[in-house]
């Protein structure tokens, strides 16, 4: 972790006396690698969750190429991708299956889980709350450690014999059972499941902790109702992670027991290669109720964390309280409890009974209630405020548009007749390309710009952030917006290629295509801006102030680099909730969590007593 | 090739470079407390939102408006019409509450962008406004599950007694289909039975078998229901029917079903297209392997009297294959055998 290591060390930090976890003259090694400090693993977690998406994006270029210049020769690539091509120089049709297959799972899993969680609960949770660490260091360093070891494998897996696992990241068998059906099922899909399972602890190591420092840990005065918004988004999306994740474990399991001790839990009646199998009396439909039954709530532990960061930064930057905090709160775990009642909505034609298709149409389109209260009241902050675009300002508002307008087409797909047609097909696509990637890669952007100052203790550049901003939101939209329309015209996703397609007229949609990827790679290459600025700014950006944006939470309240133990002397108490922006009659536009009333009579109201 | 990449990559990361030196020096020298606060890009910003907005909604609405018929399928079966008029009910809803806040939310951020003189209102909430956009979107989710259920449960529900059962039969990286024949009634497959030759695993002890069909594609009466009986030899695959808005997943070990009244013939179709070759086809909705792509199958509609027609000339799968069946009988005696008593 080379980052890490700019970190000014701090060795005369006060320890408190309640703060017994005492590590002077810590070795490199404890310090930056098996590190324990909250901060550090963060840190950890962003680095490789920036390793992880750029790897990502790679991919997902490839496939663009081949979407959209199908006839391009590719040869001059050959000295990195070799033996992917053809002899024409074209990506391989199982390539491109495995290329697809390890852009989702990278993405979902990796960056926007990995990435996005395990940086934000564990930088922001300690310091908002106000505790010295999380509750278990040791678990916490564990956490990021099987995640490491989960990621080694995955990437291994790209590079072994019948290349890395191809059936989609949803990995439905018996495609993903029978190494005889796709190349990838082999040696790839193996070290999927060992990958994956390796993740599943990490996840629950991480999310089991962040759980615990919320409920035990928060410093004197922080009541549950005077926690900002990301912590309750965190909070939740811990929940959801240890409910669901040991459900794909279980799932994973059992996929391993069919594809190496002869089990069938999911296969039967098979005859593949020239061959019946002995399998019988499984059910392939029971992998996907297992896998859903994660994968949704997943979704949400994708997007919570990003909208709760975006609260934050919302009400910070438009100098307003956040507009009906509580039914913020109410909304996070609305969407929390439904999460896991809607998981079949993947399923509708799955073979399924229709009337459970009925069950979870009903509960599907619930859910949107509680996300249009969030949306409703993003808008309503914007209202009357003084707002001040920063870079994670602009981030944050780019998300709520992506909330929007990808939320919206979520009510096309859940409801069951709808689904029918647009089942598999680019519709869906572009739906969660814009509501789940897009939305929470802003938040993650946002999250960044914004905590970057108490992360490295400078600030990035806010013109390249401006340019960055501009150009990932017009790009993204161009991108994933005309996917709609392939959508509607009946084009199905995890197509190699559409030639011969008999839906549609066949030039327009080529043309929009060619378009999408243009767009995709332009936008893929903008991202090395803020590579560059992220960086370059950890050692060259401006010296940042202890509280660059005036805000209220207590994070703001440590030194420029907060050191082991985040406070030097006593933790601040809490004596309000971290909303109060321009509140009438006080001085400032801000005033911090810590701050007794007693030194605010101009701008105390009745209300406080509740807030 | 490669040394150009490296240059304008070079280049591009020197470009970069200068441009970070050269704001930060510029904001040091303006003496900014700190970068990106309070700083004059802010209107920059504010305007381009504005202007972001107004590009992408006149982009978007003259790209529907302009490319309509070529990404809008016509409608070839009976219950199309029905998705079809709730999906763009849907779209016209979700598309006023997309432009209103979208334009609602850019107009804010310019309208209320920093300005030195003025303070933020301390609003933190209204419950009337939050009941308010609680209950309106309540409301209209409940009218649209209720429209579409009562659709879905038609469409899914169970398939007229008269419809014509056919079986579709899915496996890397083709489609089958069989026919019950003149008695109307499928026989019993059965995978262990699979082989080159029978390739849907037809029993032919089950004398209800012999007289089944399977012919190279799949024909289909316009204006009479159709009942496809669906199965997957090897891994999921999905029965997709694009124009007549029908997609159902085939499962190996779990059979599953689908059933439509075809709208329109194929000829029809040639005539509205005005494309000689067209074909209605089944194409594969389901992840399953290196050739997904190419997994179609053509699906001719004909009007009744040709398909009666098409039908009676159809040869059952044990006539063309005779020595099959002979092999199959001896091999298979003692069923039959039983089966005779």
């Amino acid at each position: 972790m080379g980052v890490t290591k700019t970190i000014k060390a701090k060795p005369n930090v006060k320890i408190d006396e309640h703060h017994h976890d005492e590590h002077h003259d810590q070795s490199f090694i404890t310090k930056y690698i098996f590190s324990e400090d909250h901060k550090v693993i963060a840190k950890q977690f962003l680095i490789s969750g920036i390793f992880w998406a750029i790897i990502g994006g790679a991919l997902s270029s490839l496939f663009r190429i081949q979407l959209g210049f199908p006839d391009m020769d590719l040869t001059a690539l050959s000295p990195i991708i070799g033996n992917w091509l053809t002899p024409q120089g074209k990506i391989d049709p199982e390539v491109y299956l495995a290329l697809i297959t390890m852009h989702g799972t990278i993405m979902v899993f990796f960056v926007l889980t990995a990435g996005l969680s395990g940086t934000f609960s564990n930088f922001l949770i300690p310091l908002q709350i106000g505790a010295r660490d999380m509750a278990s260091g040791f678990l916490n360093m564990l956490s990021y450690w099987f995640f490491f070891l989960s990621s080694i494998v995955m990437f291994i897996s790209i590079f072994v014999e019948g290349g890395p696992a191809s059936g989609g990241w949803t990995i439905y068998p018996p495609l993903s059972a029978l190494p005889q059906a796709v190349s990838g099922s082999g040696m790839g899909m193996t070290l999927w499941l060992f990958s994956m399972s390796l993740f599943i602890v990490s996840a629950l190591l991480g999310s089991l902790n962040y759980i615990t420092t919320i409920i035990n840990l928060r410093t004197e005065g922080m009541t549950f109702f005077r926690m900002p918004l990301t912590i309750w988004a965190f909070f939740v999306t811990a929940i959801l992670g240890v409910l669901s994740f040991p459900v794909l474990l279980s799932a994973a399991l059992l996929l391993i027991m069919d594809r190496s001790f002869g089990t069938s839990f999911y296969l039967s009646d098979i005859y593949i290669a020239g061959e019946a199998l002995s399998n019988q009396g499984g059910s392939a439909i029971l992998f996907q109720h297992l896998f859903w039954f994660l994968g949704h709530p997943e979704v949400y532990i994708v997007i919570l964390p990003s909208l709760g960061i975006t609260s934050e930064i919302i009400a910070t930057c438009s100098r307003k309280p956040i507009f009906g905090y509580r039914a913020m709160v109410y909304s996070i775990f609305g969407i929390g409890a439904l999460s896991f009642v809607v998981w079949a909505h993947h399923m509708f034609i799955s073979g399924m009974n229709p009337f459970l298709g009925s069950v979870f149409t009903i509960l599907t389109l619930i859910i949107a209630v509680p996300s249009a209260i969030k949306a409703f009241n993003y808008i309503a902050t914007l209202w009357r405020g003084n707002i001040i675009f920063t870079p994670a300002m602009l981030f944050s508002i780019g998300l709520v548009s992506f909330f929007i307008s990808g939320g919206l087409t979520g009510l096309f797909l859940g409801n069951s007749v709808v689904d029918i047609n647009l089942h598999d097909t680019y519709f869906v696509v572009a739906h969660f390309h814009i509501v789940m990637g897009s939305a929470s890669f802003f938040g993650l952007f946002a999250g960044v710009y914004h905590w970057f100052p108490k992360m490295f203790g400078r600030m990035m550049n806010s013109t390249l952030g401006y340019i960055h901003f501009w150009v990932t939101f017009i790009g993204a939209y161009l991108v994933f917006f005309p996917l709609h329309y392939i959508g509607i015209a009946g084009y199905p996703r995890r197509y190699y290629s559409f030639t011969n397609f008999e839906t549609g007229r066949i030039e327009s949609f080529i043309d929009l295509n060619t378009f999408v990827s243009f767009a995709a790679i332009l936008t893929f290459v903008a991202q090395f801006i803020f590579l560059f600025n992220f960086f370059y700014s950890i050692y060259r950006g401006r010296r940042a102030s202890e509280n660059p944006w005036k805000s209220n939470t207590l994070e703001w309240t440590t030194p420029v680099e907060p050191g082991h133990g985040n406070w030097p002397g006593k933790i601040p108490k809490v004596t309000r909730w971290p909303y109060d922006y321009s509140k009438p009659g006080s001085k400032d536009d801000y005033i911090p969590q810590h701050i007794p009333f007693s030194s605010t009579k101009d701008s105390n109201m009745p209300e406080d007593e509740h807030r | 090739m490669n040394i150009l990449l490296g240059i304008i990559l070079f280049l591009s990361l020197v470009a970069i470079f200068l441009f970070f030196r050269s704001t930060e020096i510029l904001s040091v020298a303006k003496k900014k407390v700190s970068a990106s606060f309070e700083d004059d890009t802010n209107s920059t910003n504010a305007i381009f939102g504005v202007v972001f907005l107004i590009i992408s909604f006149v982009a978007i609405i003259w790209y529907s408006y302009d490319q309509f018929d070529n990404y809008f399928l016509p409608m070839a079966s009976e219950h199309a019409p029905e998705i079809e008029v709730l999906f763009w009910t849907t779209t016209a809803i979700t598309f006023t509450v997309f432009l209103l806040t979208q334009i609602v939310m850019f107009y804010f951020a310019y309208r209320y962008r920093f300005n030195k003189t003025r303070k933020a209102h301390f609003y933190p909430e209204n419950h009337k406004l939050e009941i308010v956009w609680t209950v309106i979107p309540a409301i209209v989710l409940v009218s649209l599950i209720g429209w579409g259920l009562v659709k879905w449960n038609k469409i899914m529900g169970p398939p007229p007694e008269d419809a014509e059962v056919i079986e579709v039969v899915g496996y890397q990286f083709a489609w089958a289909s069989r026919y019950p024949g003149p008695d109307n009634e499928l026989g019993n497959a059965n995978y262990k039975l699979i082989d080159v030759e029978n390739i849907v695993g037809i029993d032919f002890s089950d004398s209800s078998s012999l007289d089944d069909f399977m012919p190279r594609e799949i024909h289909i009466p316009k204006g009479r229901p159709v009942l496809f009986k669906i199965k997957a030899r090897d891994v999921i695959h999905s029965v997709y029917l694009p124009y007549m808005r029908s997609q159902m997943n085939a499962v190996p070990g779990m059979p599953t079903q689908m059933w439509f009244v075809p709208s329109k013939t194929t000829a029809e179709m040639r005539e509205e297209t005005g494309n000689e070759n067209f074909n209605f086809e089944i194409v594969c909705n389901k992840i399953c392997g290196r050739a997904h792509f190419s997994m179609k199958h053509t699906v001719v509609v004909l009007e009744e009297w040709e398909y009666i027609k098409w039908k009676k000339s159809q040869k059952s799968w044990v006539e063309k294959n005779p020595d099959y069946y002979a092999n199959f009988v001896k091999n298979n005696s003692s069923e039959f055998a039983i089966l005779n008593d």
